[in-house]
């Protein structure tokens, strides 16, 4: 007999039983990535969002296809492609209202530009002029992030102050599978679902992060059952169906809105380029793999969906198509125009106020740029003048 | 003839009340102002600072947060993007290290990155330093790391009217603001009111604590009550010593420490961060390249060794106390007929 069995000696208080702090069952991602093209469900489809959807992904086509050119005519330091992603680029741009915010990733100019950023603006980061060429407030557009995932909690901080705030304004955060692998990830996912944050996570699985496959990133079932671990809920969708993401995102950022809290969608899609131009892919995946995604290409599919239902027809393509090279051949002229540098506003935005070591260094560099002839004094250049914008 | 005293206010305050009434006034001041960090809420946080703000201003001001410091930085950088001013609280020194890479790679640059369209207006309140008998990653003095870093300001109180208006002035800032508590002045007590607490001016001055003239301590934070005692002690050798209070790393008021020591010819940093690459050297080059002519003697640095944080039960050999003080003033080549030998060997 032990010490607890014996009468009137001390005996514990049952905890209370144990239940789920939420029924996981509704937060489940389907089996399936959600389609809509080629599916039955794809005759309601809006024909005018079907047009809209596919102008925008044969012009972010031909931004990706120029952009990379510009690095091989050494416009461009570096770019990062998104073709074969472009439905995502766009889908994400187009399920946002103005008043909203896009925290997109260094691959996610398109989308950038989808939302109405100018193509050449949305460039400077990867020009090397100036880090984040644009005002963010002026379309709502973070700065184009490089440190993988540590735009998520800024987004969720974001919208976290707008529902303080009483504003209906939502948040959609884009990152890569491999981005998924980062703290700030996991962090930014927890705190959004604790707050209910209007928040939306768009997860761009590419397949690739730069050479590494998702089997070395994950061994859960899939990115987006994820979610389900931070109490929200996980949506699968293929990433190359632009209505079928367009609807995903839309239902999210609606959820969001009404103070449903976040969501995750996992998008499953290709990068069909290398990682950057400075890449090669084929170091570690096969042209056979590269070319079964190519069949599953994202322009194709809606240009089999839109044809079917008679809405695309060769006058419409081309239409398109001259609409893209007027808009990269305006890229490209105004990218072979060299970018006026101000050397002098390295010191302009560090701080509010200038401190003291800052205007001495300033002073210095100007004496430097002087005696080399090379300083806007001799044109009557400061700080604040003649900068690209 | 009765008149009432000016101070009447005033009254015995802890440091940590101080900073406590400054988050409070701030907070009723301006509705942008939101306090968020691990236990600030219904705790009050570990060290009582945020004690009552929940209750005042409801836990959407004060929001007791998920443990992760980095989410806590990190959100609050988009609470800034939209027009909120954040004052984060990181449990201790040791503990804010996961939020580095936003500091480093967010809050530091989003004003430069953006050409001041997205400034940071986040106070990043950080409890510091040793001496409290704190266990591992409690005591850690970090204000290096931070100084390295373009964008940020670094700010270090030492009494309790500085805590108040340090910290005040920390939050009205446009930029970020790394603002070092040291653990063990919290309970450091001074006569004080607040209902009529004493402005700073601003963030960036440094102060003279104790005018002197033999040579000059240069310190912050929690190595000042030493270095004010140092120099008490000093006048038995005949030292008058001039105590310099930094308040602030950065910005670093070049003007005030150089004005003090051209007048004293003399002088010594003393900090409890670790002294290899720690902000003596910058503050000890500084000094050198703008007073050389001024200088009796080189510019000395009492400070931690450079050692991870000594177990408390060992780390009174690893913070800089009196006689350390003491020894290096005493090393200051006071006799021009010293060799270089009994110099450089600290025997006289």
């Amino acid at each position: 007999m032990t010490v607890l069995e014996q009468p009137g000696s001390y005996r514990p208080t049952p905890p209370p039983a144990w239940q789920p702090r939420t029924d996981p069952a509704p937060l489940l991602p389907d089996a399936e990535p959600y389609r809509l093209l080629g599916t039955e469900a794809a005759d309601r489809l809006d024909p005018e969002l079907l047009k809209r959807l596919y102008g925008h992904l044969v012009r972010g086509r031909r931004y990706n296809t120029q952009a990379t050119a510009l690095t091989r005519q050494g416009r461009l330091a570096v770019y990062p492609s998104s073709t074969g992603q472009e439905a995502c680029e766009v889908a994400a741009a187009l399920a946002l209202e103005e008043r909203d915010w896009l925290f997109p990733s260094y691959r996610d100019t398109l989308a950038a530009v989808a939302r109405g950023l100018d193509p050449v603006e949305a460039l400077t980061l990867l020009r090397g002029d100036w880090h984040t060429g644009y005002d963010p407030h002026e379309h709502r557009i973070a700065p184009l992030c490089t440190p993988l995932a540590t735009q998520l909690p800024h987004a969720v901080g974001l919208a976290h102050a707008a529902r303080l705030k009483g504003d209906d304004v939502v948040a959609l955060a884009m990152v890569g599978d491999g981005g998924t692998s980062e703290g700030d990830f996991h962090e930014a996912l927890n705190f959004a679902a604790v707050w209910r944050a209007p928040v939306v996570f768009l997860v761009q699985n590419n397949g690739f992060a730069i050479s590494v496959p998702l089997a070395k990133q994950t061994a859960a079932p899939s990115l987006a059952h994820k979610a389900v671990g931070y109490g929200m809920p996980g949506r699968l969708v293929d990433g190359n169906d632009a209505p079928a993401v367009h609807e995903v995102l839309s239902e999210a950022v609606r959820r969001a809105r009404a103070g449903g809290g976040p969501t995750l969608v996992e998008a499953v899609t290709y990068r069909v380029d290398a990682h950057t131009n400075a890449d090669d892919a084929t170091r570690y995946r096969s042209d056979a793999e590269v070319e079964a995604w190519r069949a599953h290409d994202p322009i194709a599919l809606m240009e089999r969906e839109m044809t079917r239902r008679s809405l695309l027809d060769d006058s419409v393509v081309q239409a398109e198509r001259d609409a893209a090279e007027r808009m990269a051949a305006d890229l490209r002229e105004r990218m072979h125009q060299d970018p006026v540098l101000d050397p002098m506003e390295l010191f302009a935005h560090v701080y509010a106020e200038q401190t003291a070591q800052l205007r001495e260094q300033q002073a210095q560099l100007r004496a430097e740029l002087n005696a080399a002839g090379e300083f806007p004094d001799a044109h009557g250049g400061g700080p604040q003048e003649g900068r690209q914008r | 003839m009765t008149t009432a005293p000016v101070d009447a206010g005033r009254k015995p305050a802890t440091m940590a009340q101080a900073l406590g009434r400054a988050l409070r006034d701030a907070m009723a001041d301006d509705p942008a102002v939101h306090v968020l960090g691990e236990d600030v809420g219904t705790l009050g946080g570990v060290f009582r600072v945020t004690d009552g703000l929940a209750k005042e201003f409801g836990e959407e001001r004060c929001t007791d947060t998920p443990l992760a410091e980095a989410g806590i930085l990190g959100t609050a950088v988009g609470m800034a993007m939209y027009g909120l001013r954040p004052v984060v609280e990181m449990q201790f020194d040791a503990f804010a290290y996961p939020a580095l890479e936003q500091l480093v790679s967010h809050v530091s640059r989003m004003r430069n990155r953006t050409r001041g369209a997205l400034p940071m207006p986040i106070t990043v309140r950080v409890p510091y330093g040793g001496g409290i008998g704190g266990v591992e990653h409690h005591s850690d003095s970090s204000e290096a790391y931070y100084m390295a870093t373009p964008g940020l300001h670094v700010v270090a109180p030492a009494t309790v009217a500085d805590a108040y208006g340090l910290l005040r002035a920390a939050i009205a800032s446009d930029d970020p603001v790394i603002f070092l508590e040291p653990k063990r002045l919290y309970w450091s007590k001074a006569d004080w009111d607040p209902d009529r607490p004493e402005p700073v001016p601003g963030i960036g001055r440094a102060v003279v604590r104790r005018p002197g003239t033999s040579a000059t301590l240069i310190t912050y934070g929690p190595s000042v009550p030493v270095c004010m005692e140092a120099a008490q002690a000093a006048t038995a050798e005949g030292w008058d010593l001039e105590v310099v209070d930094l308040r602030s790393l950065v910005p670093f008021d070049e003007e005030t420490v150089c004005a003090s020591v051209r007048r004293t010819g003399r002088a010594v940093v003393v900090h409890e961060s670790p002294g290899f690459a720690g902000p003596g050297g910058e503050i000890a080059a500084r000094i050198t390249e703008r007073c050389f002519h001024h200088l009796e003697a080189p510019v000395l640095r009492v400070a931690g060794l450079d050692i991870p944080y000594p177990p408390p039960m060992l780390e009174k050999h690893h913070l800089p106390g009196v006689d350390r003080v003491l020894d290096a003033v005493a090393r200051l080549q006071w006799e021009s007929e010293w060799t270089v030998d009994e110099y450089e060997s600290g025997a006289r």
